[in-house]
């Protein structure tokens, strides 16, 4: 057994490091040909040509180098379009000489003539961005030429680069895609060798360290977890949280340095939906079977719990097939691109107008996509949580809570029970929630109106923050590189609107709770301690109360290591669901206070 | 306002004090050497396993005292002086009361065994109990733990836990028989056996051999039996801790004696907890509990008193639980380890050997007396109200799958416990019409 689990762990190491050596193991030659498929856009391609002669055909042996050279010849290419392009100074001035006291715009077909491309656009350009400088009368030449520079750099900045440059959208695209396509390495040689020596080692290293358990008898066995260096936020732990935390930011920010960890999965990406795969692919994929490999240890550590089997089971599937297989299908077969179990506002890019309208143009099953999401929000979520508590969702289906649950249990006894925690808790979760909704609002006013003024906020703006804070930041980086760190539902507990939403729900108005046995609790504390959503359980059982907050998922694992069956999850009616304590014990004593 | 000292910081005087503040605005001090603060002494063990850290065992936040005008002091109590209503401490402080509250639990029990003195032998009651073995188990390849109860198998289970071998000597003729019947001792046993612990069935402990050191090597059983061995768990019970009060006025027999209103031969001094011995009789039940539970109780009953509302002392049904490694134990009512005359009893245990249920009755008037159940939880407010009203054990029976208390999905048995209820005790005038009902 300690052999099998001593090979297990070598294994799980040495394809753990070559899946991060991999990501360093190639060389980048960038051929016209790649440039040419991969800037849509002829002109772009021509100029980035050019000026990218000292690249072209040329072997670079790091991407660190081959991606600022990159840069280098992104914003060389938008400064000579600049300069091609910009309004002079003189031509300012001519502007301002032509206009005494109210502006008018058509001064500027004196200014911009010809009918060459430069002019052409600058005429265009001028008018298009200073519209508003139509008809105003100005104190001074002075504050006029104030004006007329102002719309002039506008104009540099956003209408030449998007036009005729590489906007940072496209830059960023474009270093990801350059890269991706101009690297040589073994492991684009033989993926199929490489996803083996990577994902599959890991896969089998971690299941010959999981399955030995299985010859332990069934019962809790928590033991030395809190002498343990990777779950007792010691240097392993810690170590683990900042890898995470680096690979998150890197897959958002920066993903042209991990080009070869995307190549690693084409082949399984060109079998599932015939396309190369992304970088979310490759996300997914891993978070996939993070699941999976972690669920089967959960489901043995909790194989005396049927409870625990059944739900570990369900987020399992629900993250396989629903989260990762159909939609993927769905591509394949030309359809969009949907996760039908995915609820706003988790999902909060839910209702912007592109996905809107990509669904609705997608006829029939586009329309169901849409009418679906929408009966999840405003018919499953209060119905469900009526009936089961918040749990069918958060512990049951989603796939953040599938993660925490399998590749996070091992961290579930970290997160923080003080009073103050869960005030804090409070304020932020509910604070996201109302975040949420207002910038939805925003997005639907927009799509609506056209109009992105909405109230005081841009809206184009504030889905960008959120996206930015709470889409990437809080649920990503924070949600799964805190893991070892705060414990394995920061996210859901602190984060996560649906979550707030669902919470609302099962606290005010649900058959759902926890019930106390009598008079057995003794107070241990193992409740409270492995609750990952950090509720203070004991307080609740030691006084014989029932268990009805609203940020309970629902896991059961309160239950399941409660070493005197105190504590169960139960539906029932909801009358005497908030029923002051009870504590079984002496006659003629009244605890309710 | 009254200023109330209370010694002892565990669950008995902790709940009194809780209580008095719910109730009163007296001045509250709670005495202990122990602990900086209250923590779960039932969690002990869970701290040296690593499942805890003591952080997890302390049921209030540290604020919480100060918050509720509870003050706390870290001293030991050396004597009691009840003439001049004070406590002299260890620190050479004195302090005066106006009421006394002792809630100052137990001591491992020692019978004078040789050796019982040496390094590495010791009970486990309290954290300092904890401190000391963790000190010992550092060198200790086999531990032999004497006596076969509740802490001697969680001594087990946590030497277990590090790799331990253990050695588990019991003086009955199965694992906790002096209290479980034969059934349940046997099924246990089974249990204990299969997680590798070396369990010796009426066995005792003769003496305890010395290293030369002054630290325990091995021990010799009453058969001459020599087992070489680094820690020595002695887990034969625990008695009243009293000896402080020595040389005092109060009242002390094997416990501080108290009457139903827990109040001592003295004015003004009460005791509770583990350390009392009650002076009347309550009947199917010892004059010395020393469970978590009773503690809790008191406290609760004692805090009415002091506040002026004179409350017995007058405890429910009996109920109690433990869980040997993987088993769960829950009892409500009587279960006594040999059946009684007037008695009548049904055993069931399921297939896997993990899973039993034992009831007994009152064989004239068929009233329903008590239950072990193992590895099936049940709903204590179920069954206190059954025993309260006198429920039949056909009733009891019919009704069993309203008192189950398992998690959801779990397989139950209730359909094959009355099966064989019918069929070894007979049909008798019951309808059982009430078979398991999905919840």
């Amino acid at each position: 057994m300690k052999y099998i689990k001593t090979l297990g762990l070598i294994l799980f190491i040495t394809g753990f490091a070559i899946f991060n050596f991999s990501f360093f193991w190639a060389s980048y030659t960038l051929t016209p040909e790649i440039a040419k498929e991969k800037i849509t856009d002829s002109r772009k391609a021509e100029l980035f040509l050019q000026l990218a002669t000292d690249l072209i055909n040329q072997r670079t042996a790091s991407n660190f180098t081959f991606v600022s050279q990159l840069n280098k010849i992104f914003e060389n290419a938008n400064e000579s379009q600049v300069t091609k392009f910009a309004i002079t100074a003189h031509e300012l001035d001519q502007l301002a000489a032509n206009n005494d006291k109210k502006f008018s715009l058509a001064s500027a077909d004196f200014v911009f003539k010809g009918t060459d491309e430069v002019a052409l656009f600058k005429a265009k350009a001028f008018k298009d961005y200073g519209s508003w400088l139509e008809g105003q009368s100005f104190s001074s030449q002075d504050e006029l030429k104030k004006q007329l520079q102002n719309v002039a750099d506008n104009i540099k900045n956003y209408g030449i680069v998007n036009q005729f440059g590489f906007d940072r959208y496209q830059i960023k695209d474009l270093k990801y895609s350059l890269a991706k396509a101009s690297s040589l390495s073994p492991v684009k040689d033989n993926p199929v060798l490489f996803i083996f020596l990577t994902i599959g080692l890991c896969i089998i290293g971690a299941l010959l360290y999981i399955l030995p358990k299985l010859q332990l008898p069934p019962g809790i066995k928590n033991n030395g977890i809190f002498f343990n260096v990777m779950k007792n936020v010691q240097w392993l732990g810690i170590l683990t949280g900042t890898w995470l935390i680096a690979f998150y930011i890197i897959l958002y920010f920066y993903p042209e340095y991990i080009t070869n960890g995307v190549t690693l999965v084409d082949p399984v990406s060109m079998w599932l939906k015939n396309q190369e795969a992304g970088r979310f692919f490759l996300y997914g994929f891993l978070y996939t079977l993070c699941i999976l490999v972690m669920g089967v240890r959960m489901m043995i550590n909790y194989r005396h719990s049927k409870y625990q089997l059944l739900r570990t089971a369900s987020v399992m599937f629900f993250q396989t097939a629903f989260a990762f297989l159909i939609p993927e299908i769905l591509i394949r077969l030309n359809k969009p691109y949907f996760d039908f179990k995915n609820i706003w506002p988790l999902d909060y890019g839910f209702f912007f107008d592109s996905r809107i309208s990509h669904l609705v143009d997608s006829g029939t099953l586009g329309i169901f996509m849409l009418g679906w999401g929408i009966a999840l929000i405003i018919v499953a979520v209060p119905v469900l949580v009526y009936f089961f508590g918040k749990r069918w969702y958060c512990s049951w289906v989603c796939g953040c809570g599938g993660l925490a649950e399998t590749l996070g249990d091992p961290y579930r006894q970290l997160s923080d029970k003080t009073v103050k925690a869960w005030k804090v808790e409070r304020w932020m979760v509910h604070g996201v929630l109302v975040f949420s909704v207002v910038m939805t609002a925003g997005v639907i006013y927009t799509y609506w109106t056209k109009s992105s003024w909405f109230l005081f906020f841009d809206s184009y703006k504030l889905r960008e923050v959120y996206g930015a804070f709470i889409g990437i930041g809080f649920a990503g980086v924070v949600g799964t590189g805190f893991y070892p760190l705060m414990g394995n539902r920061v996210w859901c507990r602190f984060g996560c609107p649906l979550a707030a939403y669902l919470g609302l729900v099962q606290r005010f108005k649900s058959r759902f709770r926890i019930t106390t046995n009598g008079g057995q609790c003794i107070s241990c504390g193992n409740c409270s301690t492995y609750c990952e959503m950090g509720i203070d359980v004991r307080w609740y059982a030691q006084r014989g109360q029932n268990i009805v907050r609203s940020s309970c998922v629902g896991c059961g694992v309160c239950s399941s290591v409660c070493p005197r069956g105190v504590l169960n999850l139960e539906v029932k009616g909801e009358e005497g669901r908030f029923g002051k304590p009870i504590l079984i014990g002496n006659n003629g004593v009244t605890l309710a206070e | 306002m009254k200023k109330i000292v209370i010694i002892g910081n565990g669950i008995s005087g902790i709940t009194a004090a809780r209580h008095i503040r719910k109730r009163s605005n007296h001045h509250i001090l709670v005495i202990s050497s122990e602990t900086n603060h209250f923590f779960a002494r039932t969690a002990l063990m869970y701290i040296y396993m690593g499942h805890m850290k003591y952080e997890h065992t302390k049921p209030y936040e540290d604020g919480f005292w100060k918050t509720n005008k509870i003050d706390l002091l870290k001293d030991h109590v050396e004597q009691v002086d009840t003439d001049s209503k004070s406590v002299h401490l260890k620190s050479g402080d004195k302090i005066n009361y106006d009421m006394l509250i002792i809630a100052s639990g137990s001591t491992s029990n020692k019978f004078g065994w040789p050796g019982q003195d040496l390094k590495g032998v010791q009970g486990l009651y309290s954290y300092r109990d904890l401190q000391t073995m963790e000190i010992y188990s550092t060198e200790t390849k086999r531990a032999v733990i004497v006596g076969g109860g509740l802490i001697g198998i969680e001594m087990a289970e946590m030497f277990l836990s590090r790799n331990i071998e253990v050695t588990l000597l019991v003086r009955e003729k199965e694992f906790w028989n002096n209290v479980l019947p034969l059934q349940e001792a046997e099924l246990i046993s089974k249990h204990i056996r299969s997680h590798h612990v070396d369990l010796k069935l009426e066995t005792e402990l003769k003496e305890i051999i010395g290293d030369g050191n002054g630290r325990a090597k091995g021990i010799v059983t009453d058969k001459e039996e020599n087992i070489e061995c680094q820690f020595v768990g002695l887990t034969v019970g625990v008695s009243p801790n009293i000896q402080f009060l020595k040389g005092s006025k109060i009242e002390t027999k094997r416990g501080i004696l108290v009457n139903e209103f827990l109040e001592t031969n003295i004015v003004d001094v009460y005791a509770l907890g583990d350390c009392v011995e009650r002076k009347y009789e309550l009947p199917g039940r010892s004059n010395i509990e020393q469970v978590w539970y009773t503690g809790r109780m008191m406290g609760e009953v004692l805090a009415q008193t002091v506040c002026g509302r004179k409350t017995k002392y007058e405890p429910g049904p009996w109920f109690n639980s433990a869980k040997f490694f993987d088993v769960e134990y829950q009892t409500y009512g009587i279960v006594s380890p040999a059946l009684k005359e007037n008695e009548e009893e049904f055993y069931w245990e399921h297939a896997s050997g993990v899973k039993a249920m034992h009831f007994v009755w009152d064989k004239t008037s068929k009233q329903f007396i008590g239950i072990n159940t193992f590895g099936i939880r049940l709903r204590h407010e179920c069954f206190d109200k059954w025993l309260r009203e006198k429920k039949s054990i056909d009733f009891v029976i019919t009704h069993l799958a309203e008192a189950n208390f398992d998690p959801e999905f779990f397989t139950r048995h209730e359909f094959e416990i009355i099966e064989q209820f019918k069929m070894k005790i007979g049909n008798r005038q019951i309808v059982i019409g009430i078979l398991p009902t999905k919840k």
